[in-house]
């Protein structure tokens, strides 16, 4: 699979991706983001590249499977909250700022404010609403209520999201990782302390169950 | 206090709920991202607003042209100033009482000239926010840019260019004069003047600015918003020229307010959208246009001239204060009020002589953010003591205990303080707490210490004559509800009311349901501003209980034929006191009531005290109910060869009255105090020629998880506050005196002061070469 996408790559040439478009006029900022994602992947039949055609696809959100059309530069962000109604994920700056928008794609945190939906397309997503089971919290969760994570609350699905991505990797961070793993989400209400209370005392109990 | 400690302490007072660290309420919904915030919202055919900003900071309208965006196909309403029914207004101050004299010009939409770039000039709302945006853009303008004055210094001079219509940039002034302070210096060995700069301060609140409005069964305009003040409602009802109980709004959860939601918002472009297109209708501002639209932190330039005796008692303080008020009033004449009073700071000075004035210029306009005009002369008199401390050869902490206000003592502006003040106890316990000093851990590695002190009201000015409602109600099975127009910013306002509602009526408080912000539904609480609502709405709520259990034990007094002063409520069970075995079910008690006709509810309201206009001429006369002391102490490093700043420790110890909530009491000092720190060392809102160099994150820069250090909170409960159960407010009061202890400690690091916020490496490096 990575050799064949590799090969394709090569092929692949400005004026291939110009023609797709009819050679209309581009906006400096779309192409560049669109070179940095899977291009092959919005390839017609005929090999073109429509920019402005809306594409379909498929994501497993919180362990359901959505099939979805979308428009190309349409962000997950975007999917998510408008179109899933997945509101407790954050539209803060829109410009990969402040973590607000924070989702785990397979497991890596990422800020869905800047990513693609089209790219987003067979991966796997875990929103804040879909940590908890029906029997139990998330363990990040319990920990953010008894600590008193949050004040506002507005950062806290972002931070409980950027949380868990650290635990999952390192379920014994030292504070130095814990801060550092989270210094992509801004709280205004100033609340760190207890959010990196929050983080020891679930890899204290994520460490014992 | 450790934890048993404060387990101790409650215990003691015999309160069940009051002063226990519990998990707020609303926790559970905020770890599940299940809180409908006001952008979450959405209704069936709703509509995108977008709002036209000028690209002027200073411009005549010569025409305006929407016919291109109005052709555009999903645009469903275009408007300009001249569709607004009233589209100017007066800044008012979300409540009822009228006190006039400072009342400023607002305008809706931008009419002939605009006064700061990023102000409203059109309205559009379409079927998505992509063709909203679209339609923006095909709005014509055509601006003649005028001269502006973006300084307000110049901007005070006679002959400066005209801000607005009136023929003085000066909005307001204001004196205080005790005695003649020419004579206090006479009296001083030692003077020290120096003249200090803050910058504008952003609220950075992570929520933008958002609302959904639309149109319910009766006609009534009902707005969803996020907002520090639900009763803007008479405002926008004004705007549209309709009967005040026409509008209705409803308050959300609020992602952050700080008292950059205190200012009306997005109510009335939602309101004049919703009205003109019937339909419902969603706006939420981007991030830059959040920060180019609301009100700042107000910049000052503060002279200060202190005087004092050779054995450290200060004798004379004089101060001049211009604040940049930007391009329109909005809450500046209030602000400069409490700078001006607030501008001896916590010192018993002899002779004192304040002048101060708030200015227009063409910038952004300024407004209320936490701490009101207070840490900025807090951090021009904090850095004056520092600089006398030295001057004198004493300790910072001998000079301010030689000067600090006590219980009986008046302020410059004649108020006798006749509670409880907090110092030295304050400054001598943050600055214990700091421990044993740090060691460099390179030569370029220096290491200072700081402290300041500050004073800071809670409760609105008492010439407002501020009020507020709350409605406590017992249901059959003894759950309790309570509604109260309260505003809930995320610190706990409205679960402080369920645990002041469940410790009076001894039920536990999951039987508590609290229904805040609407104007309609809920009695009406006024602004979550002023560090008022704990004290405000919490005495309303605790006095509607009290009722609610005056008439409980009556009851239950003739039931077991003993006096009801013999009885208490505990655990949903009526109990005799001395006998605590013998009770009666608190269900019980209620049907009886219900049946006898004896009201399980009550509406009641609390009154803060009243006081006339103070007199303007000398400053002298009351202008807030009371005060919360503290102390902020902060060790830093210094890397001489880069500037950088590095906080090693940070205490703050507040007199907080009585923490009804230890947890959010906590997590007020710890929130204020990164503000705080954010003001000293990174936030700076860069505005050239009126245009904002930081309108993003990525600019505008503030504190994250890596620059903060665990902060020791040092929680005084003198029981001494007005607020319910002796409860003092500490929403704004954590904010006051961190920047001038960091300030402070990085003087004492480099052995070099630096006058003006905030403290950033390149400041620093200048300042070391220039030294």
């Amino acid at each position: 699979m990575e050799k064949t996408k590799k090969k394709k790559r090569k092929t692949f040439t400005r004026r291939d991706f110009l023609k797709g478009f009819g050679g209309g006029a581009l906006s400096a900022a779309v192409v560049p983001q669109l070179l940095a994602h899977d291009i092959d992947s919005l390839r017609t039949k005929k090999g073109n590249i429509p920019l402005f055609s809306k594409k379909q696809i498929s994501l497993t959100v919180n362990e359901k499977k959505f099939s979805l059309v979308v428009e190309p530069a349409e962000t997950l962000l975007h999917v998510l909250r408008e179109k899933l109604n997945l509101t407790g994920t954050k539209t803060m700056c829109a410009r990969g700022e402040c973590g607000g928008c924070t989702v785990l794609l397979d497991g890596n945190p990422v800020y869905s404010c800047l990513y693609l939906a089209v790219r987003a397309d067979g991966k796997k997503i875990t929103t804040i609403e879909g940590l908890a089971t029906k029997e139990k919290l998330h363990p990040v969760q319990q920990a953010f209520i008894e600590k008193d994570g949050y004040q506002c609350g507005f950062c806290t699905p972002g931070f409980i999201i950027s949380s868990v991505a650290l635990l999952n990797k390192n379920n014994n961070p030292t504070l130095e990782e814990t801060k550092n793993a989270l210094s992509g989400n801004l709280c205004r209400c100033g609340n760190y302390s207890r959010i990196h209370e929050a983080v020891a005392a679930a890899s204290k109990n994520m460490r014992r169950a | 206090m450790s934890d048993a400690q404060k387990k101790e302490k409650s215990f003691q007072s015999g309160h069940k709920i009051i002063g226990k660290p519990l998990a707020r309420h609303d926790a559970w919904d905020k770890v599940f991202g299940k809180t409908v915030y006001a952008d979450d919202y959405f209704l069936p055919g709703m509509l995108y607003g977008k709002v036209l900003r000028s690209e002027y900071a200073a411009a005549n309208i010569l025409s305006i042209d929407t016919s291109e965006a109005e052709k555009l196909p999903g645009v469903k309403a275009v408007m300009t100033a001249k569709d607004v029914p009233n589209n100017e207004t007066i800044t008012r101050f979300g409540q009822t009482h009228s006190v006039g004299g400072f009342e400023g010009l607002y305008r809706i939409l931008a009419y002939k000239k605009v006064r700061f770039r990023g102000e409203a000039v059109a309205l559009v709302a379409a079927e998505t926010e992509v063709i909203a945006q679209k339609a923006l853009k095909l709005i014509k303008v055509d601006y003649k840019p005028l001269l502006g004055v973006f300084n307000p210094i110049e901007a005070k001079k006679p002959g400066a260019y005209k801000v607005g219509e009136s023929e003085s940039n000066v909005i307001c002034s204001y004196k205080v004069r005790k005695d003649d302070v020419e004579k206090g210096f006479a009296l001083s060995d030692v003077i020290v003047e120096n003249t200090y700069r803050v910058p504008a301060q952003d609220h950075a609140y992570i929520e933008p600015e958002s609302g959904v409005a639309w149109i319910d069964d009766d006609g009534v305009i009902t707005i969803r918003v996020s907002t520090q003040v639900i009763e803007h409602f008479r405002e926008v009802a004004e705007v549209l020229g309709l009967p005040h109980n026409r509008v209705r709004v409803i308050g959300t959860m609020i992602g952050g307010g700080f008292g950059g939601k205190e200012d009306i918002t997005v109510e009335s472009y939602l309101a004049l959208l919703t009205w003109k297109t019937k339909r419902p209708v969603k706006l939420t501002y981007t991030r830059e246009e959040s920060i180019l639209a609301h009100g700042k932190r107000h910049p000052y330039f503060m002279k200060y001239r202190t005087g004092a005796t050779n054995d450290g008692k200060l004798m004379a303080l004089e101060a001049e204060l211009i604040s940049d008020a930007g391009g329109y009033v909005y809450l500046s004449p209030w602000v400069l009020l409490y700078s001006t009073v607030g501008a001896t700071g916590p010192y018993d000075i002899p002779y004192v002589k304040v002048d101060s004035y708030t200015v227009l210029t063409n910038n952004t306009f300024s407004s209320a953010m936490r701490g009101f005009g207070v840490p900025q002369v807090c951090f021009a008199y904090e850095s004056q003591m520092d600089e006398l401390a030295l001057r004198l050869n004493l300790s910072p902490l001998e000079v301010r205990k030689k000067n600090y206000l006590k219980k009986g003592k008046a302020m410059a502006t004649g108020r006798v303080l006749d509670r409880y003040v907090a110092f030295p106890e304050t400054a001598e316990k943050a600055l214990a707490a700091l421990g044993e000093q740090s060691k460099p851990k390179s030569p370029a590695e220096k290491i200072g210490r700081g402290i300041a002190s500050g004073m800071t009201s809670y409760g609105r000015m008492v010439f407002l004559h501020d009020t507020s409602r709350s409605y406590v109600g017992l249901d059959m099975d003894g759950s309790v509800t309570v509604r109260c127009g309260v505003q809930d910013l995320g610190g706990g306002q409205s679960s402080s009311l369920a645990q002041i509602a469940a410790e009076v009526l001894g039920v536990p408080m999951k039987d508590i349901k609290v229904y805040i912000a609407d104007t309609a539904l809920t009695p009406l609480a006024g602004t979550t501003t002023a560090t008022r609502q704990l004290y405000m709405s919490g005495n309303a709520t605790l006095k509607a209980a009290k009722e609610i259990k005056k008439n409980l034990l009556n009851k239950a007094a003739d039931i077991l034929e003993v006096k009801p002063e013999s009885l208490d409520l505990q655990d949903k069970k009526v109990v005799v006191k001395e006998a605590p075995d013998q009770t009666i079910p608190l269900t019980d008690v209620i049907a009886t009531c219900a049946s006898d006709g004896i009201p399980l509810y009550n509406v009641a309201q609390f009154n803060a005290p009243f006081r006339e206009l103070i007199d303007f001429k000398t400053g002298q006369g009351q202008v807030f109910p009371d005060f919360t002391f503290g102390t902020h102490a902060a060790e830093i490093s210094v890397d001489v060869e880069t500037g950088k700043v590095k906080v090693l420790k940070l205490v703050a110890c507040l007199d907080v009255g009585k923490a009804i909530n230890p947890l959010s009491v906590e997590g007020q000092l710890e929130g204020g105090t990164i503000q705080g720190l954010g003001y000293a060392l990174m936030e700076d809102v860069v505005l050239k020629k009126g245009v904002t160099l930081t309108p993003s994150l990525s600019e505008y820069l503030i504190p994250t998880s890596l620059d903060v250090v665990d902060i020791d909170k040092v929680m005084l409960e003198s029981g001494d506050g007005l607020g319910p159960f002796g409860a003092k407010g500490v929403g704004e009061p954590s904010v006051t005196s961190i920047a001038p202890a960091v300030v402070n400690a990085v003087c004492d690091a480099l052995g070099i002061r630096i006058f003006d916020l905030p403290l950033t490496p390149e400041k620093i490096v200048k300042a070391l070469k220039k030294s």
